[in-house]
């Protein structure tokens, strides 16, 4: 159900993600729009930055840890977070208690946060309960899982669920839609031979499938495939489920 | 500890080679491809699948934590059905064992089933500098001996070569017609094995489950050569890796079901032979059974409470099958006997993260592997687990074209990030630097790491005009 216009409104506080701050603020603005047009008020704490993926991924946990505590004060007393990302968002869930397995003070907050910290596609369809947005797109469109979105947070059918409820979408399933699209955070710049590579099935994938447009819920593999895209002059465009869901006739 | 055939040069020159090498690419896609699409079937076959996993990997956490009672249970019962056993703390003391044992019984050829622990070891060319001949009885490991190469795949040891390189080694070697029929390929080994059976005085193996009640040594295999290999030279040594133990007979219900549909996707393998100490009066098989208990490295894994879980291992291979990055970059990238994401953790684990630095870090951490695991290592966790390992106890090299090292960067990175107002400025500083390069959005090439990596293969977008939280003080105003 939707919060009725007399029904006390969700506040939700958005974690914008670095990448979606800096590189695709578009993103964050579709996110905002979609969340208001389903009467949902958003905030955003302008003193977040990262949650520390890319040094805890990297093996440098104490520079990952001082990144990530300012993300458990910061959001300390948010009813929601809601982050246009599986990847920031399985950081926080999956991987910040045992960054601070040894810190029982700060594993606490973590605790608190976690039930909290939500993707876009799951606090819409789980939290929301709202498949259809009201988004209009005339096209077709084929969805590529982020495997942390995947693998770590087990949402797969969310974001289908919001797309094949797209006015004029024609959903099409890439095959072995479960195969990791090479990005893999520093692995793109430690073995980008490989990374590319692995882009590369993606595309091919995503071209075999006919579609037009190959839509994520993660700014990471979409900058990923998007930079093999344009090097490679490839017929394919790629978008985030936030844009996606923005579009109106 | 061995450090049998560690691979030489760079782990990223290797892998550089692995992906220009088309023919490579195709003989790892379409094997790996194969056996992914079989497990797929054969597990979806099996209710329950789920429950065994969970079950194994309990059985296998119970093993792990009482080791020393296991293991103790096990060689009593091996002695008591007639069997020798002997205690490994390295891979040389077991390249020892083995000669002391051949040396004894007289045996200059020894015929060899698959087995991995003896490729982690190197026994092959510790046997040939006693002038013992190994000779490898799996086609897959007959195939590499032939071409000097340690095993691709831990199932599958020629995964990297097609039919046609098959025939032309046996041509080359053991002079054949060429053929590319596999029956026909196959049966060219098959006839140059036959003899080396019947003369051989040692039949070796490696053990895929040690049963501790019983004290017996389980194998499973297809081509009957591990069968063969047990059981017509009159001794047997079976290597088995202190790992290897399970509690009871009944438990082997768990594995074998896991095993086989996991590796190949079969229900099970076509033979699985249970050797329980040498044969009695009146039957057929080996006069003596040695069991060569093997730690080399193990004990100190299963020291680490973290690192133990990849002891769990039962070496199907499924994750080798299932990751983006073996099927892109092959076996022998990895540089050691073990490949793929399990390769990835046993390497560094083994012989020392100073070794195989950058292996845990040769993962896009996908977690493809963890799903498939019969055993649930949580394999990306060690993964991550020896990367903050690995930047404790060592230095990473500084990338080529880098001002400064991964980890000054990453101090730096987190000096910023800790401040929004450096992060900030930092950022309106990247936009002004950034006009040097972008062009309508994209950047094509930036001769600093680590971008300089990332557009070595594709562009790069720009730095939007305005960050979110710039474009903020207008959204929320509307």
């Amino acid at each position: 159900m939707i919060p009725g216009p007399s029904a006390p409104k969700l506040r939700v506080a958005l974690f914008i993600t670095c990448l979606g701050d800096q590189f695709f603020p578009q993103v964050g603005e579709c996110v905002v729009q979609v969340l208001r047009r389903l009467g949902v008020e958003v905030t955003f704490n302008p003193a977040q930055t990262c949650c520390g993926q890319p040094a805890f991924n990297t093996g440098y946990r104490q520079e990952a840890r001082r990144v990530a505590a300012r993300v458990l004060d910061q959001f300390e007393d948010a009813d929601y977070v809601v982050a246009p990302s599986g990847s920031c968002t399985s950081m926080v869930r999956v991987y910040y208690p045992e960054l601070f397995a040894g810190d029982p003070e700060r594993l606490r907050k973590v605790e608190k946060l976690r039930s909290r910290f939500l993707e876009f596609s799951e606090f819409l369809v789980n939290i929301l309960k709202v498949e259809d947005v009201g988004a209009s797109f005339p096209h077709r469109v084929a969805y590529h899982d982020s495997c942390h979105l995947l693998r770590e947070l087990r949402i797969e059918a969310e974001p289908r669920r919001l797309i094949r409820a797209v006015r004029g979408v024609e959903f099409l399933e890439l095959k072995d839609y479960q195969a990791c699209c090479g990005f893999g955070g520093t692995f793109a710049v430690k073995f980008p031979g490989v990374s590319v590579a692995m882009a590369e099935d993606k595309l091919r994938a995503a071209a075999a499938s006919g579609a037009e447009y190959l839509v994520a819920n993660d700014s990471s593999c979409l900058m990923h495939l998007a930079g093999v895209i344009h090097r490679q002059g490839l017929p394919l465009r790629t978008m985030h489920l936030a844009e996606l869901l923005a579009r109106q006739a | 500890m061995s450090e049998a055939r560690i691979g030489t040069g760079d782990i990223h020159a290797r892998v550089q080679s692995a992906l220009k090498n088309a023919h490579l690419q195709e003989a790892y896609r379409s094997s790996t491809l194969r056996l992914y699409t079989h497990r797929l079937q054969a597990v979806s076959e099996l209710p329950g699948f789920e429950h065994l996993r969970d079950r194994a990997q309990a059985l296998k956490r119970q093993v792990m934590e009482h080791l020393d009672y296991y293991l103790a249970q096990f060689a009593d019962n091996v002695a008591r059905r007639g069997g020798h056993v002997h205690w490994a703390a390295s891979g040389e003391e077991a390249c020892g064992i083995v000669r002391e044992i051949a040396t004894r019984a007289g045996a200059r050829e020894i015929v060899k089933a698959k087995t991995m622990l003896s490729e982690e070891i190197g026994l092959n060319r510790a046997l040939e500098a006693a002038n013992i001949r190994p000779f490898e009885t799996d086609l897959g490991e007959f195939i590499v001996q032939l071409s000097g190469e340690g095993p691709a795949h831990i199932v599958a040891p020629a995964m990297h070569l097609t039919r046609h390189d098959v025939s032309a080694l046996f041509v080359k070697h053991i002079h054949s017609e060429p053929t590319d029929v596999p029956e026909q390929l196959t049966a060219i080994a098959r006839c140059a094995l036959r003899e080396k059976f019947a003369r051989a005085g040692l039949g070796l193996s490696g053990a895929n489950f040690a049963v501790a009640e019983t004290g017996t040594v389980v194998l499973v295999e297809n081509e009957g050569n591990i069968r063969f290999s047990t059981t017509a030279p009159r001794v047997h040594v079976a290597l088995v890796g202190i790992e290897k133990i399970i509690p009871r007979l009944a438990d082997l219900a768990v594995f074998l079901r896991l095993l086989g549909r996991s590796g190949t996707g079969q229900k099970l393998t076509v033979y699985t032979s249970l050797l329980t100490g040498p044969r009695r009066p009146g039957e057929d098989g080996p006069d003596q059974m040695h069991v060569v208990l093997v730690d080399n490295g193990r004990i100190e894994t299963l020291a680490s409470e973290k690192m133990r879980e990849m002891l769990y291992c039962i070496r199907c291979g499924g994750c080798l099958n299932t990751c983006p990055v073996f099927r892109k970059i092959g076996g022998h990238a990895y540089g050691w006997v073990y490949s793929g994401p399990i390769g990835a953790l046993v390497t560094p684990q083994f012989l020392g993260l100073d070794k195989a630095r950058e292996l845990p870090f040769a993962s896009s951490l996908c977690a493809a592997c963890r799903d498939v695991c019969p055993v649930k290592i949580d394999i990306p966790d060690l993964l991550l687990h020896l990367r903050a390992q690995a930047q404790e106890l060592t230095k990473a090299p500084r990338p080529p074209g880098s001002p400064i090292g991964e980890r000054t960067a990453m101090r730096l990175w987190a000096w910023a990030m800790e401040r929004p107002w450096v992060y900030t400025l930092g950022s309106r500083l990247a936009r002004l630097g950034q006009r040097l390069f972008a062009r309508q959005g994209w950047i094509q090439k930036v001769p600093l790491f680590p971008l300089s990596r990332w557009t070595e293969g594709r562009d790069l977008p720009a730095l939007a005009p305005k960050s979110f939280r710039e474009r903020w003080k207008e959204i929320s105003k509307q």
